[in-house]
């Protein structure tokens, strides 16, 4: 190591064939570093001096919509972050709550979209790695992963142009499961559940947002801060390649098909497998001061940020980093994005610990630079200086984006009901099986059945139920998790459609049995510099935020993807949101599947439903339109309390969520899953004057189908009376169909197992594949 | 007390999962994790190799798990008639590694499958089935990509003939295997491979504890006095 550099007046050279400063300035070079003019003559003034490319690379990477949240970060400010339960906030990867006696879960969603449009398996792959990576760099071991995807159609038999796009989403469909599934399955983390959503709108910009939750004791986390001058920085795992360059800046640019494929990483799985056992073995031996992951922006986000928190600076020589191949520019070495590596700081004298841990593991360990106290970030190749940056600079200093922010109410269609004729007497069954095999809808088993859900040995809830259950090993507990959000309504009332995602990802948790604690969440738009984007984005953070003081779980961890547009399109606002609960006692673990014949069935909730974006009205009338559904906040709160205490006393059989496709699908769907019928008389639900279509199929929050043994009806109403909850009986499980009714009136009555098929065999037979038993 | 030795290979992921089965079953403490580099198993009443993605899998299923040091004393313990159990990976390391017949092929349908599928117990003559009866049927959770076992007609039948298909698909096969063939075990009938999970399956609340019925064979068998007379002393070189 040469000294640390302490010289004010040494300047960087340029290295052998990059532009030199005055070059990048004459001929407006900074642009293919990603700084927008405006941000270059900004990096001037901040320095003194104009950037060399090595410089320019690294703040244009740091000062990026993907690393710096300069569009976002004024409105992120506004989220709830914090409650007693909350150990760690944003700011660092990955939240932490208290799961009680110690325990703790660490957890964080996030996207890889860009990535995966291109090249959907590596894409999907490398976004579960990295995620992994944001959790376990807390200390915690990663016991679950969910997904939230979203697809074009796969469902149009359409010739030429059409059909070739739902084959590529088919391929690209494919492709996402198989990289999630390789990824995770190899490294061993279940992937426990997830939503998939299709529509129009991400065609050619599918979304891939990832989810990872780990579990960990109170006093194993770790943090990313570089403390103490002298401390040596480690650099772990994998070796350097060319992958990856300017991913970050990727993720910030529009139209992913517009770059080349070389901005996409590669994954190893068994590598992330290893550094996983490596990186816990060294943290249990207390010599760690400091560690992050090389994820966006590789080693140039992770050495800047941990110096960055821990107001310090750092010094690197860039000819220690382990490479795979020779003659790397220091700019591709600080920008490449080459998977499965960390930098870890730990305390002088004790990097023989590591490199032991690292050996046995066979992964590469060097000691690549030292913290120090400038405030700078330094940086030698060959024996010379070819960085200095002031921290400040690269995270506090940049200039934040205020797009301008304006409603574009012909993207806003409203509903007139009264042109949209009612279903017909008589043709309800047939619309229901037509909803149950509608993609979004229909079960996506064929997905999940790729997926390892049991590794670890214990999960408890796997895919396909309300949310998933993982019990914590050695504990009479169990964490559910739940992820979220109905883009359409979104795009209809992002403000209300977001809140709706918080509400929905909690209750899911809630009917699962767990104390929802806090959320995550994943804010995926299209350009924020299309003013109705800016609209959109400021909407759906207010309605996260509504939602999250509403619900008492503050937001402890996220990621804000933008850009999300391919040519013309926009996708849907989709502000993905991935809640975690805690079970406090196993028994109260709850499925969605109706359990025994001659239950009784209820309704616990509200009784307001609309059709507004439903998918009922996409798929019955090919229509997109109105408001979000209503949500009502202090209903929602009071109907997930209820539904906890009822769980808790001992009460519910069963409890499903009544979310997309409205009361029939989620009645539909507790009678797949249990493979029992029930005779139901859903009048009492709703005034007179609702629509047959709308009693049946309307959609709306704070509704949850309860199963329970009759003898309790008197308890559970009273706990509902004690909430403020309306509960209304519906009728009994048993029999083979599915029978409703309204009033004396017939409304359908179709064999459980024929919903079964149209729910169970619709992708695998889109997908070109066998059903299997 | 009884020792299980359970292999820890690199990229190994059911490893932690298997010996906390075996614990919960036949006692805390019984299981050690036993890495790739060991040479030597002597004193372990039984051994697992169990399932994840040893060495990534690159090249082949188990192709670089069959020649980690270790491999030679799982061999030499095998010869000893020490139980081995190969699950799912640990299957597929022990098929390349010569001491079970056959090879696990890709799944017929190309896909990972996690599921969870009934299989029919074929055999109760080994020390992995015997406090099961042959013909019952058992819920056993599979996740595998490489799953579909395979062996030429002559072996398939000599299998079949000394009753050496210990377990097999009860339901639709999952993955093409040759006869349904779920696990098979050597002609010496104590080394036993499966591709489906009983660790994942040995309490209630996992689905099924069905898989707990393997360990209490083990439990039974190791009663019977199959025992090394060095293994208390080494297992307790192992535990360092």
């Amino acid at each position: 190591m040469p000294s640390p550099t302490d010289t004010l007046s040494e300047l960087p050279v340029v290295p052998v064939g990059e532009p030199t400063a005055d070059e990048i300035a004459e001929r407006s070079l900074w642009r293919d570093a990603a700084l927008r003019d405006d941000e270059y003559v900004r990096a001037c003034e901040l320095l003194g001096r104009r950037p060399t490319w090595t410089e320019a690379s690294i703040v244009g990477v740091m000062w990026s919509e993907h690393c710096s949240y300069k569009s976002s970060k004024h409105l992120l400010r506004t989220l709830p972050t914090e409650a007693p339960h909350v150990l760690q906030g944003p700011g660092e990867n990955a939240g932490v709550v208290d799961l009680g006696d110690g325990w703790a879960a660490a957890f964080k969603v996030e996207s890889h979209n860009h990535p995966s449009a291109v090249e959907p398996y590596h894409g999907a792959a490398t976004g579960v790695g990295g995620i992994l990576r944001d959790v376990f760099t807390m200390g915690a071991r990663p016991v679950a992963i969910l997904d939230s995807l979203r697809f074009g159609p796969i469902d149009e038999a359409g010739e030429g142009d059409v059909g070739a796009e739902v084959h590529a989403t088919r391929r690209l469909l494919a492709g996402v499961v198989e990289g999630i599934a390789g990824y995770g399955n190899c490294v061993g983390v279940p992937t426990v559940g997830g939503e998939v959503a299709f529509d129009a709108a991400y065609a050619r910009n599918p979304l891939v947002n990832a989810m990872c939750i780990g579990v960990l004791r109170h006093e194993e986390l770790q943090l990313g801060a570089a403390t103490g001058t002298g401390n040596p920085v480690l650099y772990v795992g994998a070796r350097t390649g060319r992958d990856g360059i300017h991913g970050a800046t990727f993720a910030s640019i529009e139209d992913p098909h517009g770059r080349e494929r070389s901005a996409v990483q590669v994954g190893d799985p068994f590598r992330e497998k290893l550094l996983i056992e490596a990186c816990l073995e060294l943290f249990a031996t207390d010599t760690v001061v400091g560690v992050q992951d090389m994820g966006a922006a590789g080693l140039t986000s992770s050495s800047v940020e941990m110096a960055a928190r821990a107001g310090s600076g750092i010094e690197m020589d860039l000819d220690l980093v382990p490479v795979r191949e020779p003659g790397m520019a220091p700019f591709e070495l600080m920008l490449s994005e080459s998977q499965e590596r960390m930098l870890v700081v730990v305390k002088a004298g004790t990097e023989h610990v590591a490199r032991e841990i690292f050996e046995r593991w066979e992964l590469d360990c060097a000691e690549v630079g030292r913290v120090t106290g400038s405030g700078e970030l330094v940086l030698r190749a060959s024996g010379e200086l070819v960085c200095r940056l002031p921290l400040a600079m690269l995270v506090d200093d940049l200039p934040e984006r205020r797009w301008p922010v304006e409603r574009d109410d012909s993207r806003l269609p409203s509903l007139d009901l009264g042109v949209v004729p009612d279903v017909a007497d008589g043709a309800a069954g047939a619309a229901l099986l037509r909803l149950l095999g509608q993609p979004t809808i229909a079960s996506k088993q064929w997905i999940h059945d790729q997926f390892d859900s049991m590794v670890g040995a214990a999960t408890m809830v796997r895919p396909g139920s309300d949310a998933a259950v993982v019990k914590l090993h050695d504990t009479d507990r169990a964490i559910a998790a739940s992820i979220d959000c109905n883009g359409r309504w979104c795009s209809l009332d992002p403000r209300a459609g977001a809140a709706h995602a918080v509400a929905e990802a909690t209750r899911n948790v809630a009917c699962s049995g767990g104390r929802p604690l806090a959320v995550t969440d994943c804010l995926n738009f299209s350009s924020p510099e299309v003013p109705h984007v800016a609209w959109q984005l400021e909407q759906a953070v207010a309605g996260l935020g509504d939602a999250c003081r509403a619900l008492g779980t503050p937001v402890v961890s996220g990621n804000v993807s933008m850009y999300n547009r391919s040519g013309d399109i926009d996708v849907l606002p989709t502000p993905v949101v991935g809640a975690v609960g805690v079970i406090d006692d196993l028994a109260h673990v709850t499925r969605a599947a109706w359990t025994t014949a001659g239950s009784l069935v209820l309704l616990l909730g509200s009784e307001a439903v609309a059709l507004d974006g439903s998918e009922y009205l996409a798929t019955a009338h090919d229509l997109v339109a109105g408001g979000a559904p209503p949500i009502d906040l202090a209903l929602e709160s009071r109907v997930q309390a209820c539904v906890l205490e009822a769980i808790a006393a001992g009460l519910v059989r069963s409890a499903h969520d009544c979310s997309d496709g409205g009361l029939a699908v989620t009645l539909a769907e507790s009678a797949i899953a249990g493979s029992i019928g029930a005779t139901l008389d859903l009048g009492a639900v709703a005034s007179s004057d609702l629509r047959t279509d709308e009693l049946l199929f309307g959609e709306g929050a704070s509704r949850i189908v309860l199963e329970i043994d009759a003898d309790h009806i008197a308890e559970l109403a009273s706990i509902a009376a004690r909430h403020a909850a309306p509960l209304t009986q519906l009728g009994r499980t048993g029999g083979d169909d599915l029978v409703l009714a309204r009033e004396d009136s017939s409304l359908l009555r179709v064999p459980v197992t024929d919903l079964a098929s149209a729910w169970r065999d619709a992708l695998p037979m889109l997908m070109n594949s066998e059903p299997h038993a | 007390m009884t020792a299980v030795a359970v292999i820890v290979f690199p990229g190994s992921n059911c490893d932690r999962d298997a010996a906390r089965a075996v614990d919960d079953v036949l006692g805390a403490g019984t299981a050690t994790l036993a890495w790739h580099a060991e040479t030597s198993l002597d004193g372990v009443d039984a051994i697992v190799l169990p399932g994840g993605f040893s060495w990534g899998d690159y090249l082949r299923t188990g192709a670089l798990a069959r020649f980690a040091p270790v491999m030679g004393a799982v061999r030499e313990a095998a010869e000893r008639g020490v139980p081995v159990l190969g699950i799912c990976n640990g299957f597929q390391v022990l098929c390349e590694a010569g001491l079970l017949p056959g090879a696990l092929l890709r799944n017929d349908h190309l896909h990972f499958r996690c599921d969870e599928v009934p299989v029919e117990v074929a055999s109760s003559d080994t020390p992995w089935t015997r406090a099961i009866d042959a013909g019952r049927a058992l819920q056993l959770p599979i996740a595998h990509g490489e799953g579909r076992y395979h062996a030429d007609t002559a072996v398939l039948d000599e299998l079949e003939r000394d009753s050496r298909v210990v377990v097999r698909y009860a339901g639709a096969n999952p993955n093409g295997s040759a006869r349904a063939i779920a696990g098979v075990c050597s002609a010496e009938r104590n080394v036993v491979g499966m591709m489906p999970h009983p660790e994942r399956a040995v309490h209630a609340w996992m689905g099924s504890d069905d898989g707990a019925l393997l360990f209490e064979s083990l439990r039974l068998h190791l009663g019977d006095g199959a025992t090394d007379p060095n293994r208390t002393e080494l297992a307790g070189a192992l535990a360092d």
